[in-house]
């Protein structure tokens, strides 16, 4: 394990690589901060850039803009109240208030360090738990592996469509459907090609993600301009104020970070839970630790109100690899683009990862904490700078985020077949938007169609076409009860609530 | 009676999965995988049976949050214009060349979506893709076919 973490960090530490980290953060913040795109769309538009690269160089350019992203969601949360990710939302929550009574500059700092303090802890724990799980995981077989996918694709689809999950799981299958299309994988019988040569390798991991994410955004950002309930409201740059915290102010943040990162740090390793749960558990936690005088400050601008969620989604953003790196199941739809761009390098995440590429494995933990210790460097100083980007014209970034996309498939083809596939999906996916229909979901199921139904296979060959392999080892009949268990959950909560409305 | 749109889209997903189901029985397998356990067809007609179950689900239940969406108030005119914009950069771009297709594609969806900064516009289109190109190009060794830059000399 040290022999790992050296080389490990013998990688992160190349110029190169830390270079890497520096753009992938700042690049990351800026793309994070403006209002609906989150880090699957500035991941999304980084892998064309990657593929350039070496893997670790390409994994850790991701990583930054990952954790970039997730810092920049809460510039534009405590700023404008307008969360460019999910995951922060419960930011605003006190965030927004304190910057409007002048303190948006100290809101910004205590997100920075509870961020960083997070994170690191998180990634201390990630040192720990990937080799042991890593391990453990060795243990798992075809069968186990395909109830975890569809375990993966429940949970997500479960915790992400907020009540629509019947939605979720025809975008599941849709995902699935999708990586379907090309020639199978073992007898190379076309399938879905309908004698289309351009159809015969599939459908691009790239375009998918571009054209659901970053194409999509751009575009329903446009179709739903004039929504009244979308509030546009501009930064005033001189009420930033002083980011200096006072003694009392850093004793109650060193007394939610620990509490808030475990909390993080667990729900991020959870399949499909990741870190907008993880903010919202650690907001309600808090809210219950804390004094009854502090509890009234809570949606008024409360510091403890605000390092918690900050500290738990930067904390949840490190678990979610765990699942990634040691199982090759992404947690998380962030991380599963990072999975496609890993099966694009050629490496398949898992168990043995960390044994046949140990340094992609460490390099990737190891500039995970750089680039903690980067965004904490660079954002604070920054802070007034960055904030600027926030009023940057709708005109313009939507004809550069369109023009990027398209570059970036025309780049991986050079025919105009994929950028038509690419429009077409974008329009299908803005339309599923608009009625709620999660993307998620469609992502993670693309990503694991191909890893699912070789697993499926391998499963159904061994019991002879039989359907027994799911209850026959202990560890599948586990995960599969789980699965019962979220779905009857599911559909718990979605009577219970269609029950309590007509009452 | 009214449908919800979300309703009807889970309807045109039936039809889709319908669709795919029967493309899925009609994939050509080799003749000694027809029995076997696992065939090309197998995991295409299990997820075409799976969509027609959720879509038919979705339609039949009664739904428990309705997607509420004020049809009136979403920008039809820039979003349309914007997806023509986008198929005719696709269709130039080959013909035409990277860096005219592409300058003419910022301009325009600039001034679509209703900026008047002239200066802004230009610098954000032709130099701005230029310089990009350059990127490509010149730094990284990826070579785009320009039959413009080449009809005018500047590319070999």
């Amino acid at each position: 394990m040290i022999e790992g973490i050296l080389i490990g960090l013998e990688t992160a530490f190349s110029i190169k690589n830390l270079m890497m980290v520096m753009i992938g953060c700042f690049a990351g913040t800026i793309i994070g901060m403006l209002p609906g795109l989150g880090p699957m769309t500035a991941i999304a538009l980084m892998i064309p850039i990657t593929y350039g690269f070496e893997p670790s160089t390409g994994l850790i350019l991701m990583a930054g803009v990952y954790y970039g992203a997730v810092f920049g969601g809460s510039t534009s949360s405590i700023l404008i109240n307008a969360p460019g990710i999910p995951g922060t939302v419960a930011t605003s929550f006190d965030g927004y208030p304190m910057a409007q009574q002048g303190k948006a500059g100290k809101a910004l700092a205590i997100a920075a360090y509870s961020s960083f303090a997070g994170g690191t802890i998180a990634a201390i724990f990630l040192l720990i738990a990937a080799p042991s799980l890593s391990k453990v995981s060795l243990a798992f077989r075809s069968p186990d592996y395909f109830g975890l996918m569809i375990l993966g694709l429940t949970a997500v689809s479960a915790f992400s469509a907020k009540g629509h999950f019947l939605k979720a799981m025809m975008m599941v299958v849709l995902g699935l459907m999708l990586a379907s299309v090309g020639q199978d994988t073992l007898s190379d019988i076309p399938r879905f090609t309908f004698q289309n040569m351009n159809l015969s390798d599939g459908i691009s991991f790239v375009l998918v993600v571009m054209a659901t994410f970053a194409m999509s955004e751009a575009l329903t950002i446009i179709f739903k301009a004039n929504d009244p309930t979308r509030v546009a409201k501009q930064i005033s740059l001189s009420q930033l104020g002083s980011i200096k915290l006072d003694k009392e102010e850093t004793k109650k943040m060193i007394t939610t970070i620990p509490r808030s990162s475990v909390l993080g740090f667990i729900i991020g390793v959870l399949p499909g839970a990741g870190s907008t749960i993880a903010s919202f558990l650690a907001y309600g936690m808090e809210r219950n630790f804390v004094k009854d005088e502090e509890k009234q400050k809570f949606g008024k601008g409360s510091v403890n109100g605000l390092a918690a969620p900050e500290t738990a989604n930067n904390a949840a953003c490190s678990g979610s690899f765990v699942p990634l790196l040691t199982l090759g199941i992404p947690g998380s739809g962030t991380t599963a683009v990072m999975l496609g761009a890993l099966l694009g390098f050629g490496i398949q995440p898992g168990p043995r990862l960390y044994q046949t590429n140990p340094e992609i494995f460490w390099s990737v933990i190891m500039s995970m904490y750089i680039g903690m210790v980067i965004l904490l460097i660079l954002n604070l100083p920054l802070i007034p700078y960055i904030a600027r980007v926030l009023a940057t014209p709708r005109t313009f970034l939507i004809p550069l985020i369109l023009f990027f996309s398209v570059t970036g498939i025309y780049l991986m083809s050079f025919n105009n077949f994929d950028i038509y596939m690419m429009i077409g999906i974008a329009v299908v996916a803005t339309v599923l938007r608009l009625y709620d229909f999660p993307m998620p979901p469609l992502i993670l199921a693309f990503v694991l169609g191909g890893l699912m139904e070789e697993n499926l296979r391998r499963s159904l060959l061994i019991s002879d076409g039989s359907w027994s392999f799911l209850w026959e080892r202990p560890l599948t009949l586990i995960i599969m009860l789980i699965i019962i268990f979220i779905v009857g959950w599911q559909i718990f909560r979605s009577f219970k609530s269609k029950f309590t409305s007509s009452v | 009676m009214k449908i919800s749109p979300s309703k009807i889209i889970s309807l045109l997903f039936f039809i889709f999965s319908g669709f795919y189901l029967y493309t899925a029985h009609q994939i050509q397998v080799f003749a000694f995988d027809e029995n076997a356990a696992f065939n090309a067809k197998t995991f295409p007609i299990y997820l075409g049976y799976a969509g027609l179950i959720f879509s038919a689900l979705y339609v039949l239940l009664p739904e428990t949050r309705p997607s509420n969406v004020d049809l009136t108030v979403l920008d039809y005119k820039k979003t349309i214009t914007l997806v023509i914009l986008m198929i005719l950069y696709g269709l130039t771009i080959l013909r035409v060349g990277y860096f005219l297709s592409t300058s003419i594609f910022l301009v325009l969806s600039y001034i679509v979506l209703g900026e008047r900064k002239w200066l802004w516009i230009f610098l954000l289109s032709f130099p701005f893709v230029a310089i990009f190109m350059y990127l490509l190009h010149g730094l990284l060794n990826i070579y785009l076919r320009d039959p413009f830059l080449q009809y005018i000399g500047i590319m070999g």
